[in-house]
């Protein structure tokens, strides 16, 4: 445990140390907010909740996100730190995890910086603000799971904007899932198990739900399973790549 | 004597390349070794193996008995390592990249500002301590990689190219810096300038195209060799044919050459009969038949010749 905080604490000031944290902080609070009065109406909606700010995340994440997890192993593996790194008397899961953490601390840290639109909203009226703490978790787990998806992909490759794309791409496969459009391809030939399965991967199915004001045990399990994987995922492809 | 460093049958390939090809070595307390190749013979890959970073695909290293494979924290606990080309996260200042090498070291508190202190004082950062690393000149950045390699005073200490790229003041530094640390350490330094083997090595082995093509003190190397210990000598030219009489009369030569003759001096070198050295009874030979000598020196033979010698001899006998 010792370890992994070393790493975390590493890495978070190689956030902070770089513009990146700042860029980002910004980028993430001024579009969440743009999103949510222009493209959902917050104010026209009438209501006093943030359905309209959060409902937009799940698209926000897929192009922020892979952003902050893109340089987690690739920028390690450009600059030949990771053979540093790989050579103190770490475990691969504690630098894994670590380095992890970091990038989901800091996520959560840009989320936190989002609270004058709670501010507002009950200043405006009296919303329920559990659902709203409810959202904010469900959406910091989802920024979760996008990250270990990120995380595995970047240490794939050297090339920071290779992982970028890529965990892009396979983050927004995932969000889509649950539509009717990817359903619809799978629907005339595959069995019903398998279309049960790929809807419930949906990060859009389990998000919804969450918004609702439900914390279902199964969506905090899907965001933990997932991230669970990716991590596990990520090890493999660390320890695969000392063998190859 | 205490062995640190064992390799045993060390092998590696990459796709079709075999960059390591059954190498063994053991390296005792108090050594230091240079690995010596050309470039691509598997010197970094071997260190890569040894410091547990590659796998390698057949074969085991242990470092102070414990194994790299089995016991990575064990082993990786008593190395220090420093990568080629001296990476460094470019974005910490060398204070702060010390101090996180420090805590993953395990140091707290005192003893962690200690041995920071220690480290920075043997390397010399204490001036650029609170730079960015990445703002730093070359010289400094592999100061920096040293630095964190001695900290926690390994036992086991492999440097991978420590002076490549620094200008001749920086490369005495780090030369001294090792010679300091020799005695009680197993140090293996890899490098393909043959003048660092002599200065701060006390065995050298030389590898090509993944194989050990040779292993001795860097006397053992030169007496290689043909014209170790032959005697090079200048003298007049009226006096050369005297002198290569008088020189091949002795029992000891093996024969004497002309290496070259300008108008008023001539140039001869006497070959040693069995490398054995021959210059005594050569200065003798010449004072008894009043034979002046403008000038006479010993060949060694030389280091970087030897490793020509053994490097391209064996990749024109795979060509062949």
């Amino acid at each position: 445990m010792r370890n992994v905080w070393i790493i975390t604490k590493r890495e978070l000031a190689a956030y902070f140390g770089t513009q990146l944290a700042y860029v980002f902080a910004v980028i993430f609070v001024a579009l969440t907010g743009a999103f949510a009065f222009f493209v959902g109406n917050f104010f026209e909606r009438g209501q006093a909740d943030l359905v309209s700010f959060f409902q937009y995340h799940p698209w926000l994440y897929l192009l922020l996100v892979p952003a902050v997890a893109m340089r987690l192993w690739a920028e390690e593996r450009k600059s030949g730190t990771i053979e540093l790194l790989m050579t103190l008397p770490i475990s691969t899961s504690e630098a894994i995890i670590g380095k992890f953490l970091a990038a989901w601390l800091f996520v959560g840290f840009a989320l936190l910086l989002t609270f004058p639109m709670w501010l507002t909203v009950n200043y405006l009226g009296s919303p329920d603000n559990g659902v709203i703490a409810t959202s904010y978790i469900g959406s910091f787990l989802m920024a979760g799971a996008f990250l270990a998806i990120g995380s595995c992909i970047s240490a794939l490759t050297k090339n920071q904007v290779i992982a970028f794309i890529v965990s892009s791409t396979l983050c927004f496969l995932l969000v889509m899932s649950g539509t009717e459009m990817v359903l619809n391809f799978f629907r005339g030939w595959a069995p019903q198990v398998l279309i049960d399965a790929i809807s419930s991967m949906s990060f859009l199915t389990h998000f919804d739900q969450i918004l609702r004001g439900v914390l279902p045990m199964a969506s905090i399990f899907f965001y933990l399973s997932l991230i669970a994987f990716f991590l596990f995922a990520n090890a493999i492809v660390i320890e695969q790549r000392k063998a190859a | 004597m205490d062995v640190l460093v064992e390799a045993d049958r060390l092998r590696k390939t990459f796709g079709p390349i075999v960059a390591v090809d059954d190498i063994s070595l053991k390296v005792a307390k108090g050594e230091v070794l240079g690995f010596l190749g050309p470039n691509g013979a598997g010197k970094s890959t071997t260190m890569k193996m040894l410091v547990g970073f590659l796998e390698p695909d057949s074969g085991s290293a242990r470092i102070c008995g414990k194994s790299v494979a089995e016991q990575p924290k064990q082993a990786k606990v008593r190395i220090g390592y420093l990568p080629e080309g001296a990476p460094a996260y470019g974005d910490m200042t060398v204070g702060s990249f010390l101090k996180f090498i420090a805590e993953i070291r395990g140091f707290n508190g005192g003893d962690l500002r200690d041995r920071i202190a220690a480290s920075v004082a043997r390397t010399g950062l204490h001036d650029v301590i609170d730079q960015r690393i990445e703002t730093l000149s070359k010289g400094f950045k592999r100061r920096v990689g040293l630095a964190q390699a001695i900290l926690h005073e390994p036992a086991v200490l492999i440097m991978d190219e420590p002076t490549d790229g620094l200008d001749p003041n920086q490369k005495h530094h780090v030369r001294s810096l090792i010679a300091d640390m020799a005695k009680d350490k197993a140090i293996i330094v890899s490098t393909h300038i043959l003048e660092e083997v002599e200065a701060v090595c006390t065995r050298a082995v030389v590898i090509d195209r993944g194989r050990i093509v040779a292993d001795g003190t860097a006397e053992e190397l030169q007496r290689r060799m043909p014209y170790h210990n032959a005697v090079c000598l200048e003298l007049d030219a009226a006096k050369a044919d005297a002198a290569v009489a008088a020189l091949s009369a002795l029992p000891m030569v093996a024969r004497v050459e002309r290496i070259a003759s300008t108008n008023a001096h001539a140039k001869l070198r006497a070959f040693s009969k069995g490398n054995v050295p021959i210059a005594t009874e050569v200065a003798t030979v010449l004072s008894q038949q009043a034979l002046p000598v403008a000038e006479m020196h010993v060949e060694r033979g030389r280091l970087d010749e030897v490793f020509r010698q053994i490097t391209t001899h064996e990749a024109s006998s795979q060509n062949a």
